[in-house]
Formats: C-alpha cells, sequence, structure tokens
C-alpha cells in the first residue's frame, strides 16, 4: 500500500517535473555543425564537451542534461536549432557553436528568449556586440588577425603581404580586415586582396595573380575546407612564400589531406595544443583524459574549446546558486580567470574572452606549437 | 598581364573547362536519349570519387585498378538507378521522371553524409600528376594536359558508340521517336539502361579526374561542378555532344579569364561568367550547336 503511494506520488512529481522543465535536471542545450563543411570542427568540439560532460555530471546536486542539434554548418538551420533548444527542450543555457555566421544566426534567438548562449570557436566580434546574453570563451579576431600581423612583420619580417578572403564568410571577411588594419599600420605593404565563395574548389586565378604580385606572404583567412587546397595549388602554381592563416585553419587532418604543400604553414590559435612544450596541469590533464578516451584520435584546439565552454557555463551556474537562465547571464559575465585548458579565461565587457594568441605550424609534416604572441593592436 | 601570367591563365581556364566538360558529356548523353535531366548525375560523380578512395583505403588495390574498378562499379549503379527509380515513370509525364531524379540526387548525397561523414577527406594521386612541368614562367600540370586529351577520346568514344554500333542505333530510334521504336522491336529498356551506364561511368570518371585537381573528397563535392556542367551543356546545345565539350571549355576559360581580367571582382566571377552565358543564349536560345535537331543523339 505505501509503496504504491510513494509510486503515485513519484509518478505526480515526474509528469509534473516534465511539463515543468524537470526540476531534477540542469538541461543545456548544444548546437554545432556535425555535418556539411565546419562538421570536422562541430564534432571535435562537441567530443570535448561530452568529455567534460562526463567529468563533471552534476551541478548543484543536480544531473546535467546535454541536448545536441545539429546545425549542418548553415545559419537558418542554427537559428532553428536554437529555437527547439529553448522552445521545446526547454534548456537553460546553450552552448555553441563553431563558425561566427552560425553563432550570430543563433545567437539572436537566444538573445530574443532571454536564454544565455556560450560560443565555443566563432571569434568575429559581431557575435556578442550589443548583445547580453551572448558570450563565448574564444578570443576575438582584431586580436587575432593583429596577432597573424604582428607575427609576420615583426618576428618572420615579412613586407609584403597579399590576402585571399572568403567574401560569403563574415568571419574570413573580418579577419582580412584585422589583418590588414594591423599589418599597414606596423609599415606593412598589402600588395593585393582577392576574394573567392564559400564551396570554391579552383583558386588559380586569384593565385596566379597573387603570385605575380610577389608578396613575402599570403595571409588566407580561410576555412578549412577551402583552406588546404588553396595550398595545395599554391604549391602546383610555384608560390614560393609563406602562408599564414586564423584559428578555422586548425585541424588534426591538416597533413594528411594537404601533405607536402602544408609544410611551413603557420597558423594563429587559441593557446593549446597537444604539442605544447610547458602546458598548464589542467592542459595536460585534459590531453592524458582525451588520450585514454580516444586512443586513436589527436585533441586540438576545438575540443579544448569545447570542453572549456562546459566548464564555464557549469561554473556560472554553481556560481548562481540556480539554474536559471538570468542568473546564469549575471554569473557568466562575472567569469575572472577561470583555469581553463586554452588559458586563464576571463570575461570582459564585450562578453569576450582574454587570453593569449598562440601559434601553430606545420614542421616536418607534423602540427608544433610554437609559442604565443602578444598582438600590437 | 604579361604574356606568361596570360598563357598560365589560359591553361589554368582549360583544365577547369575540360573537367566541366567532362561532367557536361555526361549530362547531355542522357538528356539527348531520353530528354531526362538526370540531376543524379552530381552525386553519381561524387560517388565515383569516394570508390576509388574506398578502393585503396579498404581493398588496398592500386590506384589505377581502384580508378578502373569505380568506373565499373559506378556504371553498374545508374543502371541499378534507372531500373529502380526511372524505368516505372517511363510512361509517365517527362516532369516526373525530373521529380525522380532530384529524389534520387538527394537521396544519394544525404545517404553518403551519413556512410561516408562529411568530413573531408584526402585523395590518393600518383606523384607524377602533382609535379608540374615548368616553361619559365609557366607551369604545366600534367593533369592539365591529360584532362583534356581524355575528355576528347570520350568524345570520340561516345560518337562511335551512337553512331557505330546497334544500340547505339537504339539509342538514336529511341531519341526520335520512343514509342515507335517499342514497336519496330528496338530492345528500349536495354538500350536505356545501356545509356545509363555509360553516362554513370562518365560521371565516374570526371568526378575522379575532378579530384586528381582538386584533391578533398566532401559528399556535397558533386553539387556545384555538376550544376556548372549542366549549365555548360545548355549553352552548348543540350544533346550535343560536341556542344558539351565546347561549352564546357568556354564555361572555365570564361570563369578564370574573368578573374584574371578583373581581379578585384573575383568574388563575382559566377555572376560574371553566367551574365556571359546568358547573353550567348539570348542570342542562341538552342545553344551553341544545338540547332540542327537531327543530329541530337
Amino acid at each position: 500500500m505505501k509503496r504504491a503511494v510513494v509510486l503515485a506520488f513519484l509518478m505526480v512529481f515526474v509528469t509534473a517535473g516534465a511539463a515543468m522543465a524537470a526540476d531534477d535536471t540542469v538541461r543545456i542545450g548544444v548546437y554545432l555543425p556535425l555535418t556539411g563543411g565546419n562538421a570536422y570542427g562541430g564534432e571535435l568540439e562537441l567530443e570535448g564537451l561530452q568529455m567534460a560532460h562526463k567529468e563533471a555530471p552534476q551541478v548543484l546536486g543536480k544531473k546535467v542534461e546535454l541536448f545536441v542539434v545539429d546545425n549542418k554548418t548553415d545559419k537558418v538551420e542554427s537559428a532553428n536549432a536554437v529555437k527547439r533548444l529553448i522552445d521545446k527542450e526547454k534548456v537553460v543555457a546553450v552552448i555553441g557553436t563553431y563558425g561566427s555566421s552560425l553563432a550570430m544566426a543563433g545567437g539572436e534567438v537566444a538573445e530574443k528568449a532571454g536564454v544565455p548562449q556560450i560560443g565555443t570557436s566563432c571569434t568575429n566580434p559581431l557575435v556578442t556586440q550589443g548583445k547580453k546574453y551572448i558570450f563565448r570563451v574564444c578570443f576575438i579576431d582584431p586580436f587575432q588577425g593583429a596577432g597573424a600581423a604582428t607575427y609576420a612583420y615583426k618576428t618572420l619580417g615579412l613586407k609584403k603581404a597579399a590576402i585571399l578572403v572568403d567574401v560569403a564568410n563574415d568571419y574570413s571577411v573580418g579577419l582580412a580586415s584585422f589583418f590588414t588594419k594591423s599589418y599597414t599600420k606596423l609599415g606593412g605593404q598589402v600588395v593585393t586582396s582577392l576574394n573567392y565563395q564559400s564551396g570554391d574548389q579552383d583558386f588559380t586565378a586569384q593565385l596566379t595573380e597573387i603570385i605575380s604580385k610577389k608578396p613575402d606572404i599570403l595571409f588566407i583567412p580561410s576555412y578549412f575546407a577551402e583552406g588546404a587546397i588553396i595550398m595545395k595549388q599554391v604549391q602546383e602554381l610555384g608560390g614560393k612564400f609563406k602562408i599564414m592563416g586564423g584559428d578555422a585553419m586548425d585541424n588534426p587532418k591538416i597533413t594528411e589531406i594537404g601533405g607536402k604543400a602544408v609544410e611551413g604553414f603557420i597558423h594563429t590559435t587559441f593557446p593549446y595544443d597537444p604539442s605544447m612544450k610547458d602546458m598548464s596541469p589542467i592542459a595536460k590533464q585534459f590531453t592524458d583524459n582525451w588520450k585514454k578516451l580516444h586512443p586513436t584520435k589527436e585533441p586540438n584546439v576545438n575540443a579544448a574549446l569545447g570542453y572549456d565552454a562546459y566548464m564555464i557555463t557549469l561554473d556560472a551556474i554553481k556560481r548562481a546558486g540556480k539554474a536559471e537562465p538570468e542568473a546564469i547571464t549575471e554569473a557568466l559575465a562575472e567569469t575572472k580567470g577561470f583555469p581553463g585548458v586554452t588559458g586563464a579565461t576571463t570575461i570582459n565587457k564585450t562578453h569576450d574572452a582574454e587570453k593569449p594568441v598562440g601559434l601553430v605550424q606545420i614542421k616536418d609534416g607534423k602540427k608544433t606549437y610554437i609559442g604565443d604572441i602578444t598582438p600590437e593592436l | 598581364m604579361s604574356l606568361a601570367m596570360f598563357v598560365q591563365h589560359l591553361l589554368n581556364g582549360v583544365t577547369l573547362g575540360s573537367l566541366y566538360a567532362l561532367i557536361a558529356i555526361g549530362y547531355t548523353m542522357v538528356y539527348g536519349i531520353l530528354r531526362l535531366i538526370n540531376f543524379a548525375h552530381s552525386e553519381i560523380f561524387m560517388l565515383g570519387a569516394y570508390f576509388v578512395f574506398w578502393g585503396i583505403v579498404l581493398l588496398h588495390l592500386p590506384w589505377a585498378v581502384a580508378m578502373v574498378v569505380a568506373v565499373i562499379v559506378v556504371g553498374a549503379l545508374g543502371v541499378l538507378v534507372d531500373r529502380i527509380a526511372y524505368r516505372p515513370l517511363r510512361d509517365a509525364p517527362r516532369i516526373s521522371a525530373l521529380i525522380s531524379a532530384i529524389g534520387v540526387s538527394f537521396f544519394l548525397q544525404n545517404l553518403a553524409i551519413v556512410v561516408f561523414s562529411a568530413i573531408p577527406r584526402e585523395v590518393y594521386r600518383p606523384d607524377w600528376l602533382e609535379n608540374a612541368i615548368v616553361v619559365g614562367d609557366i607551369r604545366v600540370l600534367p593533369l592539365t594536359l591529360f584532362v583534356p586529351v581524355l575528355s576528347f577520346l570520350l568524345m570520340m568514344g561516345l560518337v562511335f558508340i551512337v553512331y557505330k554500333t546497334k544500340p547505339g542505333l537504339g539509342m538514336r530510334a529511341i531519341s526520335k521517336d520512343i514509342e515507335t521504336s517499342y514497336a519496330m522491336g528496338v530492345p528500349v529498356n536495354r538500350v536505356i539502361a545501356i545509356t545509363f551506364g555509360i553516362g554513370s561511368a562518365l560521371a565516374a570518371a570526371s568526378g575522379i579526374m575532378w579530384t586528381l585537381r582538386y584533391p578533398q573528397l566532401q559528399p556535397v563535392m558533386g553539387m556545384i561542378p555538376g550544376f556548372k556542367a549542366f549549365i555548360a551543356a545548355v549553352v552548348g546545345g543540350i544533346g550535343s555532344i560536341q556542344g558539351a565539350v565546347i561549352g564546357g571549355i568556354g564555361l572555365g576559360l570564361i570563369e578564370i579569364m574573368a578573374v584574371a581580367v578583373f581581379p578585384d571582382l573575383a568574388g563575382y566571377r559566377d555572376a560574371l561568367a553566367f551574365i556571359l552565358l546568358i547573353g550567348i543564349l539570348l542570342v542562341k536560345p538552342t545553344g551553341l550547336l544545338g540547332e540542327k535537331l537531327e543530329d541530337k543523339v
């Protein structure tokens, strides 16, 4: 008899719980590109995030439940994904996404609904600009573009640059303009800046033009899908200049797809890479745990950012003391010196993370972390 | 623009154009015979490239063997697609088969995303293809010479099949009047199956050539090249094999030259190319070689 009563009570609770968005769990939404052009980055971020979830499955004594939606590397799908997470899954916070264009499309929805969104690797300044509920655990492109320009001009002493930009992509356009600004301010000359569109596979016309201008360095703020082919074609056309790119080129598969053509390539990134020499204890722990979980797969910075995004969200919920969107938003804005895999993270006034710019070079067919740089803005 | 640069652009254009031509031949052949725009062509193209990859990785086939196997397997797949998706609609209005073709295209593309995953994959290509031949400031890839020759040979082979063989006679009969062909004892379904087999094998061959030039595999890789080749086939005069070759090479050249002449407008390269193509169609609505209806195969 007693048992039946308890059971009945339980059932009432369960149904009521479901209706009230489950009081016994903390619901966190995740939207990432798991298919389409950015699938590789999205998948790594998800795996990092899931690893973090495994290590810290609880907050405020409640179980954390993850709801993962694929945004298919598509702006409309991103907006739909966030809408679904908020309206249907009733999440208290949204983590995502790889890709600035995607984060902006999804961010609009989250901002309107008043649910905090924590970006993983979306680096365009517009993502958080003028937004109350949008944050990110990565630095922004002016910083990164200036980092690349400083390194090219000051450290490598390269005075003439060419740029090849994906005009259909906010990240690429932004990064190119920040690089140009910083590079010319330092005294460098941008000899030519040419465009292409996402999905293009033939860059020979642009590259022939660029080669004729004899630059010392080619800056390609592109995504991985195009970047590797661009470098192949540079090699085929006999381009002899140095090539640099942004964090979107950070991909463990780069040497498999690029082969000899990517040798010597340098890209800016967040200060984490498994090849780093003096790792912070937390980065070391992350690397070790990853290797236990995925023995055949190298971690990369996206996995680290996915991990950090989850941990920072959890930290904010802990400090807020309750799993409510408003309280989490306030707590997120006050994040200071949180020890992340990608360095100590402080969320600044514009809701962006402040951390140094890391540099990775492909040496002897291997990704090598060559240090970090403080950009001259 | 220096002469060397001009020649370099020209070579780049011919390489891209002959790849378009190779894809366009398959489109135009199926259209010429069945009056069906086979939208699944771009996905067959993608499968051809993937099959080479799996042939090398999973079955450890040598590169050349993997290519031949992929072309044959994909040709058979084309016959299967015809049997499942087009043959039951043979007597239905033409638009139904067109919708079915679009369906097959989406199905194959999504299947590839699930089975192969969307992650870009590397492409194996032999060293002799990677090393450019250098003449002064001009760099020629072996592929630049190889693809136009291959396109030309395939074009000649197709013309031979269509005009000199018995199935070819059947194809020409079907393209004129399918009902009378039935009545005159042409094995219509078999001839159409052969048509799809050859068309798909051509798509696979062009997919493989494409990845030798642009070495990266992705499930959506067929979409843009397929779309462009289709336009090239229309501009050349759809149904005409020679027209497809001219249209393809023309489109490739225009795309590259548009960027060469207006480097600052490189982001509008497709727009520039298509404005020109629309211009051609306005002057010659049936395409460059499309007016002589009796020559359509």
